[in-house]
């Protein structure tokens, strides 16, 4: 993704307007022939300087714009950069294959792997053909469907999740939304491999756990995961989606307050001005992380990957308390 | 002022004040009667016209459940209230020590056991008075020990919910009782005890994808509202009415989701007959 692609959001325009002019007198120096390079060089300078001061102290709100960010690189995009021979494979065996699920076998460093994951899509076509990232129960059929497949050929499992949530539909109800997440969960708690979840952009409530309830869970710096959207705790609790701002502040969304609530494992640093601005550089810091803890996990045998990850969670509430 | 005014002034004030709290008359949500709440107790909160179930205090269901009303209820650990200092229009820790107040309970959830048709069995159950029975660390935490303790004394367990979904005054902790409580549920699960979910109105949200839809066998009382998503949201996102009788327990049934839908008065004996069939037991 080259950086003049990028969407600029809200809180960028101050970078925007100088990428403009950066834009702008490469123009001239093509167009006039003279060198102008000391002034792009100065501005581009000042750019970067603009980037690095607004990411380091984005506000929660600001956070969730940019987990959501279009151009952020998506479910896909991980798995053609970090896994050699990989084979999609379709289908619950039930109903039907749903698209918004991705997953299939590949080989990650060496290590053969099942894959699974939310899609957002790129562009209007491929968000709809995804839709937008919000799988219906068959994907959370498949999802189950790979993590037997994972359980039986002892592969890792690797999740990418990127969702605002299950979705919210007659048929999706009819088909037993509810069930097939609250499935999903207890199969992920009785997976014997090692089983890793990244959240890389947006981690939306129970559709988001149905595939994070991993031995470890690990957070891109600038995502966030969350029992509701901000815009839907807004409504309900405030009566006011103009409160959006506040909602996302008290919700403690963002990865560093996760990580300070004990609920997540390690936050893994985006590229100066966030994951849109370097697909390359977010991959291969995701892939190598995931590396380390792969690594970390393989010590363990199947029934003892199990019992800690069941462990982990039945003290998700006691870990707070304090010892009396 | 004499003692005739003192001694009977606040006799009577006494009367009509404890008249008001008690709430004389409850109307039907259903059909709109009227109806008298002594006698409304008396029918298990069945409307007597229209056989409709209204919600049912923790307490009478328990009563009706166990053998001779008999039962203990289990002591609870307490965790760390307010967690993330939430605050909306009003402070989490202050919506917690008013609902306190209003249900004379802790939080959303109560474990008790005893004896039902003479199998001694753990009951949780979910309040819908407080805070809507959402799930957070509190709610997590009584599953959990109901889960623990059937476990530890071989013992089936019944969970009745009532829910609205996760807490998000907890956010993600909440969202991560989800997963605890599938985990509580699964030690159940490895010892072959029974785990018999209830689901009574309204089970949905985070609640109904987790726990409450993976027992053994599902119960669901009649009428009641079982789901994922809201109604609302689902409308707003497909922009099409709903269909008829969308997100009741007979739907549910229909689409394979529930395995009995009961009345309020069945319920002790059918949950007896499963009981017993699955321990293979006679009486």
């Amino acid at each position: 993704m080259e950086n003049n692609e990028i969407i600029t959001l809200e809180f960028e325009k101050t970078i925007a307007e100088v990428e403009e002019k950066i834009k702008r007198l490469k123009q001239v120096e093509a167009g006039e022939g003279i060198n102008i390079g000391a002034e792009v060089t100065r501005l581009q300078q000042k750019s970067e300087r603009l980037l690095k001061q607004i990411y380091t102290k984005l506000t929660p709100w600001q956070k969730s714009q940019v987990a959501r960010h279009p151009n952020r690189p998506h479910c896909l995009d991980y798995i053609n950069v970090l896994f050699e021979d990989f084979e999609h494979l379709c289908g619950d065996r039930a109903f039907a294959d749903d698209f918004a699920m991705v997953g299939g076998i590949g080989r990650f460093r060496g290590q053969s792997v099942v894959v699974i994951g939310q899609e957002k899509g790129n562009d209007l076509e491929s968000r709809v053909k995804y839709n937008f990232g919000m799988a219906k129960p068959e994907g959370y059929r498949k999802a189950q469907r790979l993590m037997d497949l994972a359980n039986k050929f002892s592969l890792p499992v690797i999740a990418f999740v990127d969702t605002s949530g299950a979705f919210p539909g007659v048929d999706a109800e009819e088909r037993g939304q509810a069930q097939a997440i609250a499935s999903s969960i207890e199969k992920c708690l009785n997976l014997k491999v090692p089983f890793i979840s990244v959240i890389i952009g947006e981690g939306g409530s129970g559709g988001a756990i149905a595939i994070a309830t991993a031995n470890r869970i690990l957070m891109l710096e600038h995502s966030i995961y969350s029992v509701i959207s901000p815009e839907g705790c807004a409504s309900i609790l405030w009566r006011s989606a103009e409160k959006v701002k506040e909602a996302t502040e008290a919700l403690c969304l963002t990865a560093q307050d996760l990580r300070r609530l004990g609920t997540i494992d390690e936050i893994i640093a985006e590229p100066i001005g966030g994951a849109q601005r370097n697909h390359k550089e977010t991959i291969l810091r995701v892939g190598d992380v995931i590396a380390r803890h792969l690594k970390e996990l393989s010590v363990h045998t199947g029934d003892e990957l199990k019992k800690r990850r069941t462990d982990k969670f039945l003290k998700m509430g006691r870990h707070l308390a304090k010892p009396e | 002022m004499n003692w005739i005014a003192d001694f009977v002034r606040p006799k009577i004030k006494k009367t009509t004040s404890k008249e008001i709290a008690d709430n004389l008359w409850t109307k039907c949500p259903e059909c709109g009667q009227m109806l008298f709440s002594k006698e409304l107790e008396k029918d298990f909160y069945i409307c007597s016209f229209c056989g409709h179930h209204l919600r049912l205090p923790l307490k009478n269901r328990f009563e009706m459940l166990f053998d001779e009303g008999k039962y203990k209820n289990l002591a609870l650990p307490k965790l760390v209230d307010d967690p993330l200092s939430f605050k909306d229009s009003k402070k989490y820790s202050d919506r917690l020590k008013s609902y306190r107040r209003l249900t004379k309970n802790d939080d959303a959830v109560l474990v008790a056991c005893g004896n039902i048709g003479k199998i001694k069995t753990v009951v949780a159950a979910l309040d819908f008075t407080f805070m809507g029975g959402s799930m957070g660390t509190a709610v997590g935490e009584g599953i959990v020990k109901a889960a623990e303790f059937a476990t530890k004394t071989s013992a089936p367990l019944v969970i009745i919910s009532a829910s609205g979904g996760a807490r998000m005054q907890e956010g993600i902790l909440s969202l991560m009782q989800m997963a605890r409580t599938t985990a509580a549920i699964n030690m159940l699960k490895e010892k072959n005890l029974p785990y018999i979910s209830v689901l009574t109105d309204p089970t949905t949200g985070g609640v109904s994808a987790s726990f409450a839809m993976l027992g053994d066998i599902h119960m669901a009382e009649k009428g009641c509202i079982i789901g994922f998503a809201g109604a609302r949201v689902i409308e707003q996102t497909i922009r099409e009415t709903l269909p008829e009788g969308f997100q009741k327990a007979e739907y549910l049934q229909k689409h394979g989701m529930v395995d009995i839908v009961f009345e309020r008065t069945e319920l002790k004996d059918k949950l007896v007959k499963v009981l017993r069939l699955l321990l293979n037991k006679k009486d």
